[in-house]
Parts: structure tokens; C-alpha cells; sequence
């Protein structure tokens, strides 16, 4: 006998848009602080890094490859902030809504199955990351932080590259009892990534053992993409392979996270 | 397949569930026709939850046959569940969202448009004497009124059979008499009534027919009244003594009634004529503490067929 209850069939749209309505219902009792918020994160890295440590940068060196400092980082750090957006979107709500407040069950007590919960979930997480990404491009353009109107092209780069880490971090987050683990994602993985994905300087100027880390995470596709699209001379047969990449992430990552969603949520 | 009988709601035979090596559902067989209040009577740990959700299909069969609606869970999970309401045995509301967008939410689970839920919302929260509280937050609400929230919400796609996972459990007296009362009238208006309990109280209000389960299997079956007639007396004599261990009075007073259960805090002696039976104790010079004589009741059956208490 095979151990279903039909909860995986395919998406319907009216199930999976049912998911993401509940998700936007919740959203719209918080959106207050968390548009703030979104205002603020940019404000602070382009005032701290992009304009405090750029003139430094730009005095010393002229910029980092022959670009200042600000336009160099910049683009970094909008791929980052999409990756900690995804990291907190994908951590606490889904290990919540499975342990705490059961909210997915309330769901597959319904027509509503497993690929409707997890699709409906990931578009609300990607709506997220869309915000708070079109809302650092506007702040970091009245900055003079980009050189270029394809910067607009960053926006689905970055949406791209936060869904590569919100996609397997819902596989993950699945499987944990406790939050414990979220602890150890963002000091041994966030933490360093964001250190050594080529934001802050080249990956060039990393020890060679190290490099291989940085091209395997998405996180410096995402950096390489953005900022070569940012700084108005973008390499597109680059960009379409970093592209690709982050699609074959979220691709691997949802097959995860369907599985362990099964696993944790049909027995 | 399918079942011929459109009545037949429930079929299960041999139905079977396990965790591994645990077997928390033991080859059970149970019919439920529509329009029936049927429950399912155990202590916790009987395997009533897990049976009730792989009715509600969000739990795969093991082993054995189940057929909801004449449906597989299996290859109609859908289907079946767009027919059913859930009551889980632990509130699954959204406690920072209001009462009515509770309801909203999950009226959109089933497709329906959305003023079809705001309709039924209005007449939801009316049933469930909620109308009041329809903008304020869930968490602050007692757990009576989750609970009633809890119903509504199952109700919200109008489902032909409502099952309750032990719907008054941790309520207090009050609450569980205005629960028991708006599922008498759901029950009146024709909806087929699922439920689970350790009160015998709760299983004799509200089912027409039930089944005493213990470790995973059904050890009897029937109506209340027709339970208690077949395993029970008409009356019960409880005696307290004061002494630490009953069982000695138990030995002193062998052979009045039909049967004597010693428990570890009393003596129920089993009698058509509690009072003639008390007489006797006294007789024999019996000096209980307090005697008490009173009818049989569920919780007396499920103490024949288990030698346990049904609530430890």
C-alpha cells in the first residue's frame, strides 16, 4: 500500500494562492515595522561601508579595481541583505508553523497538500526579498551607489540569489527540533559568507584553498552578477552562468524541501 | 472501489497504523452512516488519534481497508478532505490574526470565493456566540471560546462529516456544557459527528453509537446504554474506607453484589440494588467512610473490559 493521503499532488492555484493570502494576512498586522526596517539596513551599510570606509578605500587606492569603493560594495551587499531577508523568513516561520502554531497542519487538514504549502510559502518569501530589494536599489541609487541603469537587471539577480538560500534553508528548517541550529547556520555559514563572497574585496585576494568555498555558495554568484551589471559593462555570458547556477540551487533546494516537508509533515 | 451504500460515511477493516516498531492502531473494523454521532471511548495512548487522522487523511493507512465517502485516502485525499471538518485535539489557529480572519483564511483553503467566506463567517461567528469578539486577536481569548472558534472554522466549507479530536478536553465545566450544546445542534441539523474522548460523560451526551478502544484495539462496541446493560450493573455502590489498602474490605465483603472492583482509593461494588447492598455491608460490620450509590456509567464498562481507570 502506498503511504500517501494525496497531499502530493501537484499545485492548484487556488490552494497554493490560499497559502500565500494567509501569509499576506499576517503580513499586513506587522508591515509597519518591517518596511522600517527594510529603509533602515541599506541606510546603515552605505553610510558605514559604502561612504565612511570608501573614502578611505578611494584615498588610498583609488577604488577597487579602478572603481570607487561605494559602487564596488554596494552591489555586494544588496545580494547579502536578499540573503539575510531569506534567512530570516525562512528559519523561525517555518520551524513555527510546523512546531508552535501548527499552521501547516491547520492547512493539510484541508484540499490544501504539501506542494501547495510550500509553493505559496516560498512566492510570499519571495515577495519579501522583492521588497526589500527594490526598496535598497531606490535608497542606494540616491547615493550614487550604481553606474548604470541595468542595476534595474539586479533586482531578479537578487531575488534569484535570496531564494537560493530560502529554498534549502526551508528544507532544513524542517528538520529542526530546536532553534538551536539556526544559531550555528548564521555564525558558520551566514557569517562567513558574508565575509568571503567577494562583497567586501575580491575573492582573488583570498588564499587559493578558499576561493572553491566562495564559488560554490550562492551567495558570490549573486555578488558577481549584481555588481557586474551594476558597474554598467555587464558580461552576460557571466551573468547567464551565474544565473543558472542559482536556478540549479533553488531547483536542488526545493527537491529538499519537498521531501523533508513530507517527511516532517505526513506520517 | 467504491462502496454501493452513499450512507455508508466511514468503512474501515483491519485498519492498521504504525510508528516504527510501535503499533498504535491494531487491525480495527468500524462502520459510520450518515447522520450518526459516533465516537471512539479510551484512555490516552488508545490509538483514537491516530485512527482519527487517517480518516481526516492527512495520515497514511499502514495496513487495512479505509474508505471515507466510499473514497481511498490514498488516491482521493482531496476529495475526501473537502467534505470533512477538522477539530484537531490541539487548536491550530493563527493567534495574532483576528477571530474573523481565522475564519477568512481558511475558507480559502477550500476554493471558496471570498464572499462566499465572509457570508458564512458572519453566520459562523453567530453559532459559535462569537460575534463580538469577530475583531480581536485569538490569543487573548479563553479556551472555550478557541474551541468554538476551532468549530466554526471546521465548519466554514460545510462539511458533511465534522470530526472532534477530544473537543472539551481542558475546559472547564461551563465551557464544555456550551460546547456540547452547539455540536447537539449541529448533530440535529444532520451533520454526521465524528468524535474521540476519555469522558464517559461527554461519549454518553453526545453518541448514538460508540467503541471502547484500548491499546490500539476496539474492545467493545454499541450504544451507551446498551454498553452498560452488557457489561455493567444498573446501580454501583462506591465505599471509602479508612484504611490505606481497600483490598482487605474488599475480602470482607465477597459475594454481595455481582462483582467487587477494588481500586486503590475505593470499592465499587456492582448491584442491581445499591441500597440493599449497602444494608448488607452494614451487616456485616462494614464501617465505610462514605457510601455512595449512584448509576452505572461508561467509565464502570471501561473498568471491566480493562481493569483501568479511563482519566489516571
Amino acid at each position: 500500500m502506498s503511504a500517501s493521503v494525496g497531499t502530493a499532488h501537484p499545485p492548484t492555484p487556488a490552494a497554493w494562492r490560499a497559502v500565500f493570502g494567509s501569509w499576506v494576512t499576517a503580513y499586513k498586522r506587522t508591515w509597519r515595522g518591517s518596511i522600517f526596517g527594510r529603509f533602515l539596513s541599506p541606510l546603515m551599510f552605505l553610510l558605514s561601508l559604502g561612504l565612511g570606509l570608501g573614502s578611505l578605500v578611494d584615498k588610498s587606492t583609488g577604488g577597487v579595481d579602478g572603481v570607487p569603493y561605494l559602487q564596488f560594495v554596494v552591489p555586494g551587499i544588496l545580494a547579502a541583505q536578499s540573503m539575510w531577508v531569506a534567512m530570516g523568513e525562512s528559519t523561525y516561520p517555518v520551524m513555527g508553523a510546523i512546531r508552535w502554531n501548527a499552521k501547516y497542519h491547520a492547512m493539510l487538514a484541508t484540499p490544501v497538500g504539501i506542494d501547495d504549502v510550500l509553493l505559496g510559502h516560498l512566492i510570499y518569501v519571495a515577495m519579501q526579498i522583492t521588497g526589500a530589494t527594490a526598496i535598497f536599489i531606490g535608497v542606494a541609487a540616491m547615493f550614487g551607489s550604481f553606474g548604470s541603469w541595468w542595476v534595474l537587471l539586479c533586482l531578479p539577480i537578487t531575488v534569484l540569489t535570496g531564494m537560493a538560500f530560502a529554498v534549502p534553508i526551508f528544507a532544513f528548517s524542517a528538520k529542526q527540533e530546536t532553534d538551536s541550529g539556526f544559531n550555528i547556520l548564521f555564525r558558520f555559514i551566514m557569517t562567513p559568507l558574508f565575509l568571503f563572497s567577494g562583497i567586501f574585496f575580491p575573492v582573488s585576494q583570498l588564499p587559493v584553498f578558499m576561493r572553491p568555498i566562495a564559488w560554490v555558495m550562492p551567495l558570490w554568484h549573486g555578488v558577481q552578477a549584481n555588481r557586474s551589471l551594476a558597474l554598467g559593462s555587464p558580461d552576460f555570458a557571466a551573468i547567464a552562468g551565474h544565473t543558472a547556477y542559482l536556478l540549479v540551487v533553488i531547483a536542488v533546494g526545493g527537491w529538499l524541501a519537498r521531501r523533508a516537508f513530507t517527511r516532517r509533515l505526513v506520517v | 472501489m467504491t462502496d454501493p451504500d452513499p450512507d455508508l460515511l466511514l468503512h474501515a477493516t483491519g485498519l492498521t497504523k504504525t510508528f516504527g516498531s510501535f503499533t498504535a492502531v491494531d487491525g480495527i473494523d468500524f462502520a459510520v452512516e450518515r447522520g450518526e454521532s459516533f465516537g471512539f471511548l479510551g484512555p490516552n495512548g488508545a490509538g483514537k488519534s491516530s485512527t482519527m487522522k487517517m480518516v481526516g487523511c492527512v495520515s497514511p493507512v499502514t495496513g487495512g481497508q479505509l474508505r471515507v465517502f466510499g473514497q481511498d485516502p490514498a488516491t482521493h485525499g482531496p476529495q475526501i478532505r473537502a467534505r470533512l471538518g477538522v477539530v484537531p485535539q490541539k487548536d491550530t489557529l493563527d493567534e495574532e490574526l483576528s477571530v474573523e480572519e481565522n475564519l477568512w483564511i481558511y475558507g480559502r483553503y477550500f476554493g471558496l470565493s471570498q464572499s462566499e467566506v465572509r457570508a458564512r463567517t458572519t453566520e459562523l461567528l453567530d453559532f459559535a456566540q462569537l460575534t463580538d469578539r469577530a475583531k480581536s486577536t485569538v490569543e487573548p481569548l479563553s479556551g472555550g471560546m478557541k474551541r468554538r472558534l476551532t468549530i466554526a472554522r471546521s465548519l466554514i466549507s460545510r462539511p458533511e462529516i465534522l470530526l472532534l479530536d477530544e473537543p472539551t478536553t481542558g475546559l472547564d465545566p461551563q465551557a464544555r456544557h456550551v460546547l456540547w450544546d452547539r455540536l447537539f445542534r449541529l448533530k440535529r441539523s444532520g451533520v454526521t459527528l465524528v468524535l474521540t474522548t476519555h469522558y464517559m460523560d461527554e461519549a454518553e451526551q453526545l453518541c448514538d453509537r460508540l467503541v471502547v478502544m484500548d491499546h490500539g484495539k476496539i474492545v467493545a462496541q454499541g450504544s451507551p446504554r446498551s454498553l452498560i446493560t452488557q457489561y455493567s450493573t444498573r446501580e454501583v455502590l462506591e465505599l471509602r474506607f479508612d484504611t490505606d489498602d481497600h483490598a482487605q474490605h474488599g475480602e470482607a465483603i465477597a459475594g454481595i453484589g455481582e462483582r467487587i472492583e477494588v481500586l486503590p482509593d475505593r470499592l465499587l461494588v456492582y448491584t442491581e440494588d445499591g441500597d440493599a447492598a449497602a444494608a448488607e455491608v452494614h451487616l456485616r460490620g462494614g464501617r465505610p467512610m462514605s457510601a455512595l450509590v449512584r448509576r452505572s456509567t461508561l467509565e464502570d464498562v471501561f473498568l471491566h473490559l480493562t481493569g483501568r481507570t479511563l482519566v489516571d
